[in-house]
């Protein structure tokens, strides 16, 4: 299963409830708002590196260049679209709106 | 139907009832599926779970509710309504405040079960 994120984490549940249930192994997507969650200061900068330890992590480059966010945390792995795709063949998806 | 056509199909509940037309909307889909006999179940997680608290009248809102609706769920043969037991201590709910039956699992054996679906379907 793919799990993709589209919220800030500081305006929905989405990324902690997403890390409550996800399965060791799973791809974590974040795309949209979501990729504040990749920037490595501010409150959840630390749970996401933690989660690194089971699950692979995803941002969408064109959402991060977009907000300007370029200092990640150590691990996440940039993709374009293509690698979208890509992650989209290999898995289902749930959608964390 | 033949096995193979069966899908496992998860609708996973995340927000507050009235607020948005997401849960009215996502119900209407949950019972269109289940009329085509697929393996359909529903989570309730975060505010979603506020979905299935007794007593709730929307009649000074003027808007229809939907406690019948998630009432009528068992004759469509939805009997897999699952709650996510983190998301009930958060908000200090416990199975006596619902009004449907429910089964309760934590956020992992959830997880684990949506990886086993074919289709999750977020509302």
């Amino acid at each position: 299963m793919l799990h993709t994120i589209n919220k800030s984490p500081f305006q929905s549940d989405s990324l902690s409830t997403c890390l409550r249930c996800v399965q060791g192994g799973e791809p974590i997507l974040l795309i949209e708002d979501a990729v504040y969650a990749a920037a490595n200061r501010g409150k959840f900068a630390e749970q996401v590196q933690g989660q690194m330890a089971s699950n692979p992590i995803y941002a969408l480059s064109g959402d991060l260049k977009a907000r300007g966010v370029s200092s990640l945390i150590d691990g996440v792995t940039v993709i374009d679209y293509e690698g979208f795709v890509e992650l989209v063949e290999q898995h289902q998806v749930n959608s964390w709106l | 139907m033949e096995e193979e056509n069966v899908k496992k199909i998860m609708h996973i509940v995340r927000r507050a009832p009235h607020g948005t037309i997401y849960t009215y909307e996502g119900l209407e889909m949950v019972l269109i599926m289940a009329s085509y006999d697929q393996d359909v179940s529903m989570t309730f997680l975060g505010d979603g779970l506020y979905s299935l608290v007794k007593d709730q009248d929307t009649s000074e809102i003027e808007i229809k509710g939907f406690m019948k609706t998630l009432g009528v769920l068992e004759d469509y043969d939805v009997e897999k309504i699952y709650v996510d037991k983190e998301s009930m201590e958060e908000r200090g709910l416990t199975s006596e405040d619902f009004f449907i039956p429910v089964e309760v699992f934590t956020s992992a054996e959830l997880g684990k079960m949506m990886a086993e679906q074919d289709v999750i379907v977020p509302q």
